[in-house]
């Protein structure tokens, strides 16, 4: 049940980024290109997104899922180097390409061999990210 | 298009949504950078099938989707250097950070976790920076 239930939710995400045209870069870019011709379109999918979601959280508490186990527990709000220091990296990348993630999986199938290098490129990033994280910790230690 | 916005809105909800099922039915947050990267630096483990099934309807999905559609263009840059160095500050951000757009901004907001919101402020001031700086400063992208 698992496997099905996490193929129903990757279908809901891959449809949506489909359909609300988070794969278009250019709708991205243009939504982050404040002194150009302004897009609105990701404020919309961004709260859209975030009603439903916002509703499976207030049914969390006193519930348990249904394969079971337990919800992930709720994070201490301690702001970290990574976390900020990622985040930022992260949003250059973003605003370079237009591409995160989810629309980078979503594209590969009609966006055309440019989007194959940017996930190959990503992929590459994530399986670095750990030794990065060694390397800064040693430069800075965390607190 | 003016009716972009109502798609936007109708998207966010699908997307929104199956927040909700990976939540609600599988006790777990819909993030892609936390799902890809587990798949990628081995500690997804015991949860890689469930991962992979998930970036497999992700890939599906759109391509039952496209004949509805036409021609979709994604207007995606062809400039090697410009989609190289975006994929890997991608990769390797989200990884630092633990989450991306769906994990910090989506999953996290509705929520409020403190961290999800700092994540998504600083993502999107740096994305709208490296726009404004290679769009109309460099003319690059």
């Amino acid at each position: 049940m698992r496997l099905l239930y996490a193929f129903i939710a990757g279908g809901l995400f891959g449809a949506g980024l489909f359909v609300s045209g988070m794969t278009d870069t250019s709708k991205v870019q243009g939504w982050l290109d404040v002194f150009g011709d302004w897009d609105p379109t990701l404020a919309f999918v961004m709260g859209g997104a975030i009603i439903p979601m916002a509703i499976a959280w207030r049914l969390v508490p006193g519930r348990k899922p249904l394969v079971g186990g337990a919800f992930p527990e709720p994070q201490e709000p301690r702001i970290s180097r990574n976390l900020v220091l990622g985040s930022t990296l992260f949003g250059a990348g973003w605003g370079l390409a237009g591409l995160c993630p989810g629309p980078a999986i979503a594209s590969l199938s009609y966006g055309g061999v440019w989007h194959w290098v940017f996930a190959a490129a990503m992929l590459a990033g994530m399986a670095l990210a750990p030794l990065l994280r060694v390397r800064l910790d040693r430069l800075v230690p965390a607190e | 298009m003016e009716q972009d916005w109502i798609w936007g809105l109708v998207g966010g909800l699908l997307i929104g949504t199956g927040g909700a099922v990976y939540l609600l039915a599988n006790g777990r947050i819909m993030g892609a950078s936390g799902i890809i990267g587990g798949l990628v630096d081995g500690t997804a483990r015991d949860t890689a099938a469930e991962k992979l099934v998930f970036l497999a309807a992700v890939f599906l999905l759109p391509i039952l989707l496209y004949p509805l559609y036409g021609n979709v263009d994604t207007h995606v840059s062809t400039n090697p250097l410009v989609i190289v160095a975006a994929g890997l500050l991608v990769g390797v951000g989200t990884r630092l950070a633990n989450g991306c757009t769906s994990g910090h901004g989506v999953c996290g907001i509705s929520r409020f976790s403190l961290r999800g919101i700092v994540a998504t402020v600083f993502y999107i001031l740096a994305g709208g920076l490296t726009v404004v700086f290679f769009r109309h400063l460099l003319g690059a992208i």
